[in-house]
This record gives C-alpha cells, structure tokens and sequence, in this order.
C-alpha cells in the first residue's frame, strides 16, 4: 500500500470521523486532477501542450475541447467507486 | 416548404411527450416536486443530461466553436467540469439533506425565512434569464423549419411544455426529459458521423476531429487552420481572447452549473447520497457523449461554410435557381448552394454585395488579399443548417429540428419546476400560508407552473432582439456561480457560516454580478473598461471570491449559528445519519 492512501479494508465499526476524513482527502486530490486537466492543460501550459500532438491536433488546444471532458468522468467514477468502499471500511450505511 | 420528414419527427416526438404526461401524472407534493425520491440513478442521469443540455448546447454551441476556434472550448469545459464540482461538493449533501428545492436548503440551514426568500429570489432570476433563451430556441427551430412565425413557434411550444409540467410535476418532467434526450443526442451524432465520414473519412467523431482530412496526410485541424488565416481569421486552434478571461469565463460556467437551481434539484430525485453520486457520473457520462462531438461539429462546420459559400456566385430572388445554377455550373464556376437560399429568408444569413462583382467573398478582419468580408452568417443556425449543408438526407433534417426542440423544451420543463416550487413550497408552504394543506399546495403549485409558462413565453417572444442563444444563457451562469454556490458550499463545509454570513453572501454576489453585466451589456460600457480585461461572461467568478470573502467575514463578526443547525450539518456529511433538529425543520420532518 502507498504511503497517504486510506486502508479499505472494512473494520465493522461506525467511524464517522475517519469516513469524513477519508472523504475529504479524497475529494481534494480529485480535485487537483481536476483543475490541472482543464485549468492548466486547457488553459495554463497550452502553448507549452501545443509543441506536442495527439493525432492531428496539438495537446493543449486537444485537452481544452475534448481531453478534460474523458477526465471528469473518469473522476467521478472514481469517487464513486472509493465513496462506497469508504462507506463499508467505516460501517456507514449509504 | 415544409418537408414531410420534418413535420413527421416533430408531431411523433411531441405525442410521445404527451403520452408520458398522461402516464406519469403526479398524485404528491413529493412526486410533484421530487418524482418521489425514488428515480433510478440512470434514468435520473439521462433526465438531467436533457434537462442541462439546453437549446445554447444544441443549437448555438457547435456553431459558436466553429467561429471561436479554441475559444469555444469556455463552453465545453465549462459546461462540465461544474459536474466535478457538483458531485463531488453538493449532490450528495443536498441529497442526504432531503428536501425539495435549493432555497429549502438555504432557509433551513441558515434559520432564516429572509435568507430563504432571498435564494427564491436568486432561483427566479437565474431560471427566468435562462428559460429566456430556451424559448428563443423553440422560435428558431419553428421558424426555420416549420413555415410557421417564431411568436406561434414559441406558443405552441407554451403549450406542449404546459401540458406535462403542470400535471405530471416532476415526475412527468423526468420521463419526458428521457425520451427527449434519446431524440436529441440522435439528432446530434447522426448528421455529425455522416459529416465526419465525407470530411475526415472516419465515421466516429472525436476520433476524425483528431485525424487527417480525407485522402490527405494533412490533420483536419491543419488544413482548416491553413483555410481560415488564408481568408483572414485568427488561427483556428488560437483565440483572440486573454488567458484571463478565458481562465474566469470557464470558471464562471463551472461553478455557475454546480450552482443551477434547475440542475441541484434533480438530485433530490433519487434515493440516497450514494445514487446522487453515481446520478451525476451518469449525467456527465450521457453530456459528454454530446459534448465530445461538439468541437468536431463546429470544425466540421466552418470547413463546409467556407467550401460551399466564399467565392459562390450569388442567384437573386427574381432568378430561376435551378436554371441559374446550371450556367454557373457550365461556366466553371460555383452558384450559391441551395440551403443558403433557404436559411437567408429567416434573416440568419446576410450578404451584401460590396464590390459589385456577384460573387460572394467571405473574408475575416485582417484579410491578405484587402478583400472586404461580404457574408455574415448567424451563429444559431449552424447546428439546424449543417445536415442541408452536408447535403444530407431529408429524414436526418427533420430529425434535427426535432432534437433541436427536444433540447430546449426539456431544459424550458426543468426550470419551470425550480419557478413553480420556489412559488408555492418556498413562499407561500414555508414563508407566508404554512397551515396551507398538501392539495392546497399542489394547487398551487399548478398554478405558479402554468403562470410561469406564459411568463416564460412572453420573455421568450420580447428576448428576440437579445443577442445570441448561448450568450444570454451565459448570464445565468454568472449569477449562480456568485450567489447560489457559496452558500451552498460553505453551507456543508464550513459549520461556523451563519445566518448574517448567507445573506450577505448572496447579496454581494447578485448584485455586483447583475450590475457588472448590466452595464457592459446594456448600458454602453465598452471592452477597454472591463476590470483587468475580464468580460462579463468570466466575471461571476471574480465575485464568487469577492461574495465568499464578505460571507466569511460577516459570519465571523456576528454569532456562532446554534447547536441544533451544527448537528444538522454533522448529519448530511455522514450518509444515514439524518435526523431531525427542531428549529432547523420549521416543523417539517425530513423526507425518506
């Protein structure tokens, strides 16, 4: 296991604390990933992205139309999945 | 002349619709507000992808990319990355709160009948800005298409949401809202495959916008940045716009979706934090499958815009079209293609003969040849004129009208329910009448539904000399990201924010945002003006911060909110955990 990642496996117990904990250590990495596929691929670094290309279109003009989209859901499911393990680890009941 | 495709896909969709509301007609207050509590969080994500893709996403998007190049990726992040924000900030929350409306939210948990009269307030501004334009797509799509004026276009449209929304509720709404995403994401990737395969050779979209033209080894997006500098526009993939400002309008937009009263509401729908979660997964996943082939559309389009019309030689009115075109044709020359006849009596296209010489020159502000540009084209019919343009088949035509309509009838139903509610549950049942009995309210309830209806209408009929679709709507952004998401946000996040705290916040937030856009909108002020160059679009996000700051500030001045309202927030981050507070409830226990 990684150092920072939250041990899933179920404990039986009601921890509310450590669920919101969980939750808000999640929430917050997920949303760097967030800002930096949109806010600094699309946006920030473009021009620097634009050097490189995927099929015919440069990087950065590419993340900004279409590549931050496929991101945010990838997050979500994401969050998805890691809230409900959260949920069994901690003894909430969804 | 009406095509009998046209009027085929319109009248079948429509009696779809009508046949859900019959079928799914709302018994409760909870299913009129709240379909239940028990929708499916597929079909809850399918409802609110219709729901949110409004007719902006539909008709103005595509076409407003196609010109912006690089700067229309604002609107496609924009447009969702708010889901990001939405499911992993609020859906959840609210949805463990289990209400009915985002102002109940806001009365309850900041204690204050004021605090909630204030967020109505904020409710109906934000959906009356927006539902302005959805009507002005429903008089589009009619005039363009069905021979019919855009005020008759925009009544029957009246008439049809009428129908389903004031009986079905919400739960009609929901089920409608389904069939009518089918119909529109048809509508959209049908003509965008068959334009993707004659352009690029690939049928899938998003892989043709990154592949080669066809029967070339140059990329699509080369060749179109090659054709339109050539003509004297900026570089497709580069915009004109400052980073700033496209840094704060994509902010704006993001935070402005997370803050739509219209699309929090629809995930009060299901039935716990956890389907929230996963209805806002699926809502983004069924807005993508659209807004992934957006930008491929909008290249797509300004490829064949300048391919059929620049260097066409125009047939007047008085001219046999066929005839004329034939002579051009035999000349070597190319005639003016028959969809531009067709779309320049709706007044969308314009082209004014400059230099004389018959022929039509489309050219962009720095044009190396000196040419003066000659054709301007409306931005909002790109979408609708794009299958004629592609010379598509008839039925793909009719299909498009019909999803056209799909889109913004769906959103127009989606903020109808958000005006009804704010009216009969947040002021009259909470603020002014609470002893009002349930049938009471759901009478009620109709009644603001149908009068807001013919308000929406109205403002539909007079938002004609508004600019475009896309933009209008952009305002509602700016005022929901400034108001309504702060104290949303702060409301489950922060315990200490108070009563004083909310309302300052959404003080500040709508009215430095309305005066913002007020006056450089309306009222003469110029872009040189814009502080630090950000335009009215990105400027809700400056006073997100700026509204948060005083929110913070004034709740850390004046007192602690009580015991009872920090349990309730306690209860809402934790799923199953909700209970009832006392004072919190207003005399209302929480539902399922």
């Amino acid at each position: 296991m990684q150092k920072g990642e939250v041990d899933l496996e179920p404990t039986n117990t009601h921890d509310a604390a450590g669920y919101w904990k969980a939750t808000l250590r999640l929430t917050i990495s997920l949303l760097v990933v967030w800002f930096l596929v949109s806010y600094g691929a699309g946006i920030i670094f473009r021009e620097a992205l634009d050097n490189f290309s995927i099929g015919g279109a440069p990087l950065g003009f590419w993340f900004a139309q279409n590549g931050a989209i496929y991101v945010f859901l990838a997050l979500i499911v994401v969050y998805c999945r890691k809230m409900t393990q959260y949920e069994k680890k901690f003894g909430i009941e969804g | 002349m009406v095509d009998p495709w046209t009027i085929f896909w319109v009248v079948l969709t429509f009696g779809i619709y009508i046949g859900i509301a019959i079928w799914a007609k709302a018994g409760s207050t909870e299913e009129f507000y709240v379909a239940g509590h028990d929708v499916h969080p597929t079909i809850n994500g399918m409802a609110t992808a219709a729901d949110w893709m409004s007719a902006a996403s539909f008709l103005s998007m595509a076409g407003l990319i196609a010109f912006l190049g690089y700067g229309g990726s604002v609107y496609l992040m924009g447009w969702t990355g708010g889901y990001v924000l939405l499911a992993l900030l609020l859906a959840p929350y609210l949805r463990e709160f289990g209400k009915f409306t985002v102002p109940d939210f806001v009365g309850d948990r900041y204690y204050s009948k004021v605090a909630r009269v204030i967020a109505v307030v904020c409710a109906l501004f934000v959906s009356f800005t927006y539902i302005a334009g959805q009507m002005k797509g429903v008089g589009v799509a009619f005039s363009g298409f069905l021979g019919v004026s855009y005020n008759a276009g925009i009544l029957i449209g009246m008439a049809i949401v009428f129908v389903y929304a004031v009986m079905g509720g919400m739960k009609g709404i929901t089920y409608t809202q389904v069939a009518q995403y089918v119909v529109l994401i048809f509508a959209y990737t049908v003509p965008a495959i068959f334009m993707s395969l004659a352009i690029t050779g690939n049928p899938i979209p998003q892989l043709g916008f990154i592949g080669n033209a066809a029967g070339t080894d140059v990329s699509m997006l080369n060749q179109l940045n090659t054709v339109v500098t050539d003509l004297g526009f900026t570089e497709y993939t580069s915009t004109t716009k400052s980073k700033l400002d496209v840094f704060c309008i994509t902010a704006a937009l993001m935070f402005g979706t997370a803050g739509l009263p219209h699309v929090i509401i629809r995930f009060f729908t299901v039935s716990s934090a956890q389907a929230a979660r996963k209805s806002a997964g699926w809502a983004l996943m069924f807005i993508a499958l659209l807004y992934t082939v957006a930008p491929a559309v909008g290249a797509f389009a300004r490829m064949n815009f300048v391919d059929t019309v620049n260097e066409a030689v125009y047939i007047t009115d008085a001219e046999n079209y066929d005839q004329r075109a034939a002579e051009i044709l035999a000349d070597g020359k190319k005639p003016v293609p028959e969809w531009y006849k067709s779309w320049e009596k709706t007044g969308l296209l314009k082209y004014d003969d400059l230099n004389g010489d018959g022929v039509m020159q489309y050219r962009g502000p720095d044009a190396p040849d000196g040419i003066k540009n000659e054709v301007v084209p409306n931005r909002d019919i790109f979408v609708l004129a794009n299958p004629q343009i592609a010379k598509l088949p008839n039925w793909v035509v009719g299909l498009v009208v019909a999803g056209g309509l799909a889109a913004a009838l769906s959103t127009a139903a989606g903020l109808l329910m958000v005006i009804s509610s704010a009216v009969s549950h947040d002021l009259m049942k909470r603020t002014f009448k609470p002893d009002m009995s349930e049938k009471e309210e759901m009478r009620v309830a109709r009644i603001a539904a149908a009068v807001a209806v013919v308000c929406a209408g109205l403002t539909g009929i007079y938002a004609s000399q508004l600019p475009f679709v896309a933009q209008v709507v952009a305002f509602a952004f700016g005022l929901a990201a400034a108001s309504l998401f702060p104290v949303i946000f702060l409301g489950i996040f922060w315990k200490r924010m108070n009563r004083e705290g909310a309302i300052a916040t959404m003080l500040v937030g709508i009215i430095t945002t309305s005066m913002y856009i007020v006056y450089f909108k309306f009222m003469g002020g110029t872009a040189a003006g814009w502080w630090f160059g950000v335009s009215p679009e990105g400027i809700g996000f400056a006073f997100m911060w700026l509204s948060t700051a005083v929110g913070v500030v004034v709740s850390l001045m004046t007192t602690a909110p009580p015991q009872e309202i920090q349990d309730l927030v306690q209860d809402i981050r934790i799923p199953g955990q909700r209970k009832s507070h006392g004072m919190a409830e207003g005399g209302m226990a929480p539902a399922e």
